[in-house]
This record gives C-alpha cells, sequence and structure tokens, in this order.
C-alpha cells in the first residue's frame, strides 16, 4: 500500500469499500457483479442470483461435506500484481478476474471480494457430464420400478447435464436392494450415489448417528448399525432429503407415481407445532404427507407418527352420514332432520343442563362458532379436551392439540381445558342432561365411561370417525377432516397458520362450521347469512384484536405471526445455534 | 394475411357439359364388370370365395392375414420366454394415454416369488375398450416392452363392463413373445 494514493484512486470510491460498508462484498456471478453477505457459501449466493447450481450433496440444512463434486462452478479471484503494481481496475472499479483453471465446488466455497464465478461454459458443462457419468456407471436401471423416479435428482441432472449414453461396457457393481434398514424406510444400496445426506441428518439434526457406509470404493455400501436398525420417529426425512431411490418409504412403497399426484400446502394437526406440511393426492385419495419449509416452524422435517397418520381418513370407520339413535341403533337421517331433532331437543333443556364439549383440534373458525352456539344456547358450561403427552427434543409438543394457543385467544380464556372436571361431575350428577360433544371422543380421551353418558337425555357428536362416545350418542353428525377442510390455527409459538383442502368429504359429511352454524341457526331461528369460512374469519377478526387487519389469503403459506408466547420450538433453537456458528447455511 | 383469390380453371364447352367425363366414368365401370367376370380383379385370388372377387364377404371371411405388420389392435400385455410377465406397473402408459383408458394399480412382488427381484408389478391393469383409441402411445412409452398393439380389433361386448379389458384378459390377448431385452436377467 502506497503513502499517497494516486489522485485516480483516491477520486472513485471503489465497489468493494461500498460493500464494505455494510459487510458484504462484490461478486461477479455470469458476468454480472452483485454484493452478497460475507460467509455466504458460492452455491447460496448463485441461488439468489437466480442460478440453481445442480448438486446432490448440499443441503442447506446440514453441513457440506463436498463429496458429490456436481456442483462445479469455475471460479475466478483478482489477478496478484506484481510487486509495487497497482491492481488493475476496469471502468467502475472491479478488478480484473483471473480464472483458475479447474473447478471448484460451489457448496463448500465462501464468495470473497472481486470473485467470479461462471455457472455456465465448456468447463463447467464437461465437468458436469463428467460427474454424471461417474455417477451412472453403477447405477441400476431401476427407473420404471423406482419410487423416485418424477422427483429424482439424478433424472433430472442426466437429461440436464449427462450423457445420452452410457460408454461403459464392464458389469455393473452388485449391492444389496430391498433392505428393510428400519420399520419404515426401505434401502436400495445400488442406487445410492454416495451423498451421505441420510447419515449426516441422523447425526446432526436427529443426533442419532446410526447409518454410516461401510466398504471402500465403489463397493462403499450405506448401512444402519448392526444393533440398530433405522427406527428413529424422524426416519422418513431421509427418504425426502435423499436425492435418488435409495431410501424409499415404506407406507407410500409403490403406491403411486409421484407425477400424478397433486400437492396441497397445508399443516399438520397432530400436535401444537402445526409442522408446515405438503399434501399429495390424486384423485379423491391422499397418497403421503411430507414437510414442507417453513423456518420458523418446522425448518425442512416432521416427525414420522405426525406424517403417516393420515390413512382414517378413507377407511372403512369414516361416518358418512348423519346418523339418529333409535333403540339399540343408528339409522341415517337427513341433515334437516338432524338439526330439527337437535334444536327441539336442545331448546327443551334449561340453559345450565346444557353443556357443550369442543376440541382444540378445530379451526378458530369453528372455535368462534362454538363460542357463538355456546352463546345461543345461553349456556357457560363451554370446555375443551386437554391432550398432553411426552414431548421430543425436536418437533413433538407436549401439546399434542394443534390449536390451542387459537382456543385461548377465540374462546377468551387463559385455560380452555378448565371446565372439563366440572362438566364430567355435572353429568356424573345429572346436573347435565345435555352434551354436545364435537370432535372429541370421551371416553377414549377425556375420562368420561359409557355409564356416564347412558343417563343424558340429549347427547350430540360429531366426529369423522367411528368412537365408542358415537355408540352412547342421540345424534352423530359426520365431519369434515383436516385434510378436507378450510380455516386457520395458531400454533404453540403463536403464528397463525392455514389448512387448506385437498380432498372433498366423503358422503354427507359436511365442514364443521357449517354444522355449527346450521345448530346454531336451528336454535335461534335466525337465518343470517354466513356462505363461506372467509365471512367467519372476517367476523372473528373483527372481534379478535390480534386477528385485526387479516384476511385467510393473507395468512400465505407460510403463516404470520399473531402473538408472543414465548415457547420455542426446540428444533430450530438447535438449527439456529448451527447456523450462528457457520454450521450450516440455512 | 393477405387474401389470396383463387383462379377456377377455365373450362372449355365439352367439359362444361360433363358428359365426356360420365362417360369416362362409365368405362372404368364397364373395364372392372369384364375384368372380374374373366377371374382378372386384383383381389381375385384372396376374394375367391366372394363368387365375383371383389367383395369379401365378412364375417365369415376375415382380414386377419391381409393386416399389415404394423396395424393397430387391441392393446394387449405380454409374457417373455422366461414366462414373466413383463409389466412393472411404472405406470408410464397410463399417463401419456391420451383418452385415459389405462388404470393401473402397482402391486409388490412377494419375496418368495421366483421374480421376487424385480420388485414390482401390477396388482391390476384395466383398459378401457371403449376409451381406447388405438393410438400406440402406451406401447411406445412402455420402458419395458410389456404393452404392445396386437392384431385383435374385434372387441365387443354386451355391456360397459364387458369392455373393459383386465389383466387376465389382456396377458391372454398378448401371449408370450419372444426376442425381448431381458434386463431382469440372473446378473441383474
Amino acid at each position: 500500500m502506497s503513502d499517497s494514493p494516486s489522485s485516480a484512486t483516491a477520486a472513485l470510491i471503489l465497489p468493494k469499500d461500498l460493500a464494505a460498508e455494510t459487510g458484504r462484498v462484490n461478486v461477479q456471478i455470469d458476468g454480472i457483479w452483485r454484493q452478497f453477505a460475507k460467509g455466504t457459501r458460492m452455491i447460496e449466493a448463485c441461488r439468489q442470483a437466480g442460478t440453481i447450481v445442480p448438486h446432490y450433496c448440499y443441503h442447506p440444512k446440514l453441513s457440506s461435506p463436498g463429496s458429490c463434486r456436481m456442483c462445479m462452478v469455475q471460479m475466478g479471484l483478482p489477478a496478484r500484481p506484481a510487486p509495487g503494481q497497482e491492481p488493475q481496475r476496469d471502468a467502475a472499479g472491479y478488478e480484473t478476474i483471473s480464472w483458475v483453471a479447474r473447478p471448484v465446488i460451489a457448496c463448500a466455497n465462501t464468495v470473497s471480494e472481486n470473485m467470479g464465478i461462471r455457472t455456465h461454459g465448456d468447463l463447467v458443462a464437461q465437468t458436469r457430464e463428467g460427474v454424471m457419468e461417474f455417477l451412472l456407471i453403477n447405477h441400476p436401471l431401476d427407473c420404471p420400478i423406482c419410487d423416485q423416479a418424477g422427483e429424482c435428482r439424478l433424472q433430472e441432472h442426466s437429461v440436464g447435464y449427462g450423457r445420452s449414453s452410457s460408454r461403459f461396457m464392464e458389469m455393473k457393481v452388485k449391492k444389496p436392494k430391498n433392505v428393510e434398514i428400519g420399520p419404515r424406510v426401505r434401502l436400495d444400496d445400488e442406487r445410492c450415489i454416495l451423498c451421505g445426506r441420510c447419515i449426516r441428518f441422523m447425526s446432526e439434526v436427529v443426533g442419532e448417528p446410526v447409518l454410516g457406509f461401510t466398504q471402500r470404493g465403489t463397493h462403499t455400501t450405506l448401512t444402519a448399525h448392526p444393533d440398530r436398525p433405522l427406527d428413529s420417529n424422524y426416519s422418513l426425512n431421509t427418504t425426502d432429503i435423499c436425492p435418488v431411490g435409495a431410501l424409499t418409504s415404506n407406507d407410500f412403497r409403490f403406491q403411486m407415481r409421484v407425477w400424478f399426484l397433486k400437492e396441497t400446502p397445508s399443516i399438520d394437526v397432530n400436535c401444537g407445532t402445526g409442522t408446515n406440511i405438503q399434501l399429495w393426492t390424486r384423485g379423491n385419495k391422499i397418497y403421503r404427507i411430507t414437510p414442507r419449509q417453513n423456518n420458523e416452524v418446522n425448518s425442512c422435517w416432521m416427525p414420522d407418527s405426525h406424517r403417516l397418520n393420515f390413512h382414517s381418513l378413507d377407511s372403512v370407520a369414516r361416518f358418512t352420514e348423519p346418523l339418529a339413535k333409535h333403540g339399540a341403533l343408528h339409522e341415517p337421517v337427513s341433515w334437516e332432520a338432524a338439526f330439527l331433532t337437535a334444536a327441539s331437543k336442545l331448546k327443551a333443556q334449561a340453559p345450565e343442563k346444557i353443556a357443550i364439549i369442543a376440541s382444540a383440534r378445530m379451526t378458530n373458525e369453528e372455535l368462534f362458532l362454538t363460542r357463538a352456539l355456546a352463546t345461543a344456547l345461553g349456556t357457560t358450561n363451554l370446555s375443551l379436551v386437554p391432550r398432553f403427552s411426552e414431548p421430543d427434543a425436536l418437533l413433538v409438543a407436549a401439546d399434542r392439540n394443534p390449536n390451542t394457543t387459537g382456543a385461548m385467544l377465540v374462546l377468551d380464556t387463559q385455560d380452555p381445558f378448565s371446565k372439563l372436571d366440572a362438566i364430567r361431575a355435572g353429568v356424573r350428577s345429572g346436573a347435565i342432561k345435555a352434551l354436545i360433544v364435537l370432535g372429541e371422543d370421551l371416553i377414549t380421551d377425556a375420562g368420561f365411561c359409557f355409564e356416564d353418558l347412558a343417563p343424558l337425555e340429549f347427547l350430540l357428536q360429531s366426529h369423522t370417525l367411528a368412537n365408542p362416545t358415537a355408540l352412547a350418542a342421540h345424534l352423530v353428525l359426520p365431519t369434515a377432516a383436516f385434510a378436507e377442510k378450510r380455516g386457520s390455527m395458531v400454533n404453540l409459538s403463536g403464528r397463525l397458520q392455514r389448512l387448506n383442502r385437498a380432498i372433498e368429504p366423503p358422503g354427507q359429511c359436511r365442514d364443521d362450521w357449517e354444522i355449527l352454524r346450521d345448530l346454531t341457526q336451528a336454535i335461534t331461528g335466525n337465518t343470517g347469512h354466513l356462505d363461506s369460512i372467509e365471512e367467519i374469519f372476517q367476523a372473528l377478526a373483527e372481534t379478535l384484536p390480534a386477528f385485526n387487519e387479516l384476511t385467510l389469503s393473507k395468512i400465505g403459506h407460510l403463516g404470520i405471526p399473531v402473538m408472543d408466547t414465548g415457547y420455542q420450538i426446540p428444533l430450530l433453537t438447535t438449527e439456529r445455534a448451527r447456523q450462528a456458528a457457520r454450521l450450516i447455511t440455512g | 394475411m393477405p387474401v389470396v383469390k383463387l383462379q377456377r380453371p377455365k373450362l372449355n364447352f365439352g367439359e362444361s357439359i360433363y358428359l365426356l367425363a360420365v362417360a369416362k366414368g362409365f368405362l372404368i365401370t364397364l373395364t372392372h364388370a369384364i375384368k372380374s367376370l374373366r377371374g382378372k380383379s386384383a383381389s381375385a385370388k384372396s376374394l375367391a370365395s366372394s363368387g365375383l372377387g371383389v367383395t369379401m364377404q365378412y364375417p365369415e371371411h376375415r382380414w386377419d392375414e391381409h393386416l399389415p405388420e404394423y396395424y393397430r389392435g387391441a392393446p394387449a400385455l405380454v409374457t417373455d420366454e422366461q414366462g414373466r410377465e413383463r409389466c412393472v406397473s411404472c405406470q408410464l402408459c397410463e399417463f401419456i394415454c391420451p383418452p385415459k383408458a389405462i388404470h393401473i394399480t402397482p402391486g409388490e412382488i412377494p419375496s418368495n416369488d421366483p421374480w421376487a427381484k424385480v420388485e414390482k408389478r401390477p396388482a391390476a391393469f384395466e383398459i378401457d375398450m371403449i376409451r381406447c383409441i388405438y393410438c400406440g402411445m402406451c406401447e411406445e412409452v412402455c420402458p419395458e416392452q410389456a404393452i404392445f398393439l396386437r392384431k385383435d380389433y374385434l372387441i365387443t361386448g354386451l355391456n360397459r363392463a364387458d369392455m373393459v379389458h383386465n389383466k387376465e384378459k389382456l396377458l391372454a390377448i398378448g401371449g408370450v413373445r419372444t426376442g425381448l431385452v431381458n434386463k431382469w436377467n440372473e446378473l441383474k
């Protein structure tokens, strides 16, 4: 550095100084100069610039071993000036880039000042073609039977960057196929491209390092520990991040090709975390559920127990039409008759003899209408059913109700479960003669027994599945399940999120909100207009300050924080620490 | 687009009264009549049974031996020399089928099956022949050489259910086909 800078450089404010003021660096990507935060990985810089660099082993939520070599790009650094020589700069003040002769991996290298990156060109194209050729040497021609076909990175990159035909005459290496590596995951070692994402996921995110590579060279084989199968409650996430069909889900195995499936963004309802999910449907059937990335809720992951809990939706246990009890048996009735019966039976009781047990599995809109129903009946006996269980250290919350926070907001109470014991005692003592049960099974989940319910003069239950309480109910109303309705819920950390309808409810099932509206209107005789879930949300938003100015569509697919509960999702705490330590990129 | 004005051909007097053309037509018919009476018509041999050798007496006599190799009749599933049904239910034909005539329910091959290594085969395979348009895309797209359009064209039924070919029927129509690429052999 010279003591007296030349007048030309002194007058010109260099781009590197401008960028340094905000802690950023200048990087030229495919000929265009941009600024990126210091420490950004080259692959992330390219992504921000709108160029996706093909990759297999790199995952933003996992460490970067740089093992697949697919993300190689051409890199250039400022030319090093000879001693005493000033760096050469162009008119804009950028130094001349001296391109490195050999490609570098973009996933594990960070950007630096005045760096150049080329993601296209002969060198990069030849590199990718070479890497693809190596990866395909021993890859079997399993595509017609492989569940990954259609969402396989190897297929995509082979078409995008590979050769059209193979040059190899040698026999392919034999490896174990169709291995039961865990209770829910199937392994095909021949398809494995040794990216190691699953190994890193199990050791870094789940903290159960049960997977690893054995053997060497082309015989390298992915295996689980001999004494410990891949039985974690997060094992199916490995099938999501596996870029090929090496790890596939037993549950989804050979069920449907992915190109037939339609994706619907929604949220999980199995615990208070409110994991963001994607529902994959064809026709009126859900084939699988996968996690949907939301860095404020579930990152990219979800527990297996929640993921696989959708098979009851098209089971024979579904209620498909309203049922009324005649003697010992239930018989189908029309919706109109059901509402008339319910209204006359409920109006015959004194308000204090009626109780409502609703569910914290209901959406905000449904709880809002439940509150309106309680007001119409004049009863204050309204409680939800608590559902607490062991949490885990990642995503499964202790509160297995998805909308407890929403219930507190909508019902305007700090403990929506407080009156359950009183209602139970009232039912046992005969003080409560009529009971409305919404979406809950009292006998299994709320500490009632069949003998408690038998003396009730009127028991109405709305539920999706056949259950012991329905046996005692005088009127059973079939409702839509979580994948069949729209609505909003608030998760434990106070984030308002949206359920979306992926499939149609079976038979004569109706949305809970329609049932609640019709029941309330049958009781009050008031036929106001509430024709859509949007109108209910609007009415709810007007009464609830936290929801003011919001509509269902404004919630968006990633949700909106509406309150601060102080609840930390354990997975995010760990992930943010790893991010701050620069172990992962995002 | 510019308008192009077509010029009608100018007809002279003889052409405009058509009589000449009519006479020409009669002459052609007469020539064929004489030819067939002398037993010299084009398909005299193959259609001899019809008496004059001009008209095929369907259905007593059939197209069958006259069908070219590329004829596109009913699509069917084939079995190979080793007795393996070749379809692995990849569902590409279901995907490509323009009238959506194909419906496949994939299934897993049990581990005690001699072809367990193939892992997958259709649990059910249905082609609705009322929908099928005989386009041959299923044959073209099949990566396993499992579905072929055969020469069967007499697809009839008394109700809609009859017109849906199930897997057994498709395999029966398809029969055994030899000389196919065998990628699921012992070395696989």
